[in-house]
């Protein structure tokens, strides 16, 4: 090798100059995918479901505690700062309760024993694999 | 390998047929005592440069399945440096050959034959080829085997994630990997396109001695 002094960057002259063009617009489409794809929707309502009916329909901007009746019993739905949690549910293993707080829109706890759900959604609605 | 191969002889390796030496031309020099009773496929030294290619591009593939990996699917594709090299010194028609062998032998190798890892690959393997025909064409003064290395590793994201969604996971879920798996594919393209230029800047300054140049003038 003719240049040792710089043997760690040899390799960059084998990137032309339409390499680093490839690379650049390859970086860029990287970075705007990340930017689409990632950017987790900010949930508007929540959907919550009893006996797979839907119970009520309530928007996250005011804080509210709202009781759902299941067969087990009631569970208890707590919308704190844009956030929603099952803050106590009837149900043997505590899943729902235990998945904590719901933020981005899509999210869904389930509380299968007592038969009540709640989803977050945001201003259109996604598909996904529950009602593909 | 044994010594026959070397000189070009034919082997009694069942499977692709050659299209190149005409049909029922017996080679003299044949080491079977009775070549009538056996199935003889005539080979061409090209036959036996895809065959050896193909070889080192399946012994990657082996080396790759032991790194361990943090998502499944995400991989450096080392074999991709063969079908690079494969493309720009023996052009398209050779890099299918070299990479489409890998695929099938590299699917019966690990068992995956048909399984959807399989179609996986294939599809990557499918939509890399198709891209790598075009950017073959781009002006070589300015693009190299780097450029190439990243058209195909988006393409093979690319097709896979078709698969998927459309078959495996008909879900929009994936998309959410679609950004690792593209970061991925920027990396290793951009390693792969460097390691498979400057092993042909090796090969043709005489570093690398075995195979390389001589065999690139015998099949021009």
């Amino acid at each position: 090798m003719n240049y040792p002094e710089i043997k760690h960057l040899a390799v960059l002259r084998y990137i032309k100059a339409g390499d680093w063009l490839t690379l650049l617009s390859g970086g860029v489409c990287v970075v705007l995918l990340t930017l689409t794809l990632w950017s987790g929707e900010l949930a508007e309502k929540a959907v919550i479901r009893s006996g797979g009916k839907i119970f009520r329909i309530v928007a996250l901007s005011g804080d509210q505690q709202i009781e759902v009746p299941g067969p087990l019993g009631i569970s208890l739905i707590s919308v704190v700062n844009r956030k929603v949690r099952i803050a106590s549910d009837p149900g043997p293993r505590q899943y729902c309760v235990r998945q904590g707080w719901l933020q981005q829109a899509g999210e869904i706890a389930l509380c299968l024993p007592n038969q009540v759900s709640v989803e977050l959604i945001g201003s259109h609605k996604r598909y996904d694999s529950l009602n593909y | 390998m044994q010594e026959s191969d070397r000189k070009g002889l034919p082997r009694t390796t069942e499977g692709l047929r050659p299209k190149l030496l005409p049909e029922g031309k017996q080679n003299p020099e044949s080491r079977f005592p009775n070549p009538e009773s056996r199935i003889l496929l005539h080979t061409t030294a090209e036959d036996h440069h895809v065959a050896r290619m193909a070889a080192v591009a399946l012994g990657l593939t082996l080396l790759e399945g032991a790194i361990p990996s943090p998502l499944p699917g995400v991989k450096p594709g080392l074999a991709n440096i063969v079908t690079l090299i494969v493309l720009a010194r023996y052009g398209w028609r050779t890099a299918v050959w070299v990479s489409l062998l890998r695929v099938f032998a590299g699917s019966l190798l690990f068992g995956n034959f048909l399984t959807p890892g399989f179609f996986l690959g294939l599809s990557g393997a499918l939509f890399s080829l198709l891209v790598l025909a075009l950017a073959q064409h781009l002006p070589k003064r300015w693009f190299g085997p780097v450029s190439h290395s990243i058209y195909a590793a988006f393409a093979h994201i690319a097709g896979q994630m078709a698969v998927v969604y459309l078959w495996l996971i008909p879900h929009a879920g994936i998309a959410y990997l679609i950004p690792i798996f593209a970061t991925a594919a920027l990396v290793f393209g951009t390693v792969n396109g460097l390691i498979a230029a400057r092993f042909m800047d090796n090969a043709n300054n005489g570093i690398s001695s075995r195979g390389g140049a001589e065999n690139a003038e015998k099949i021009k």
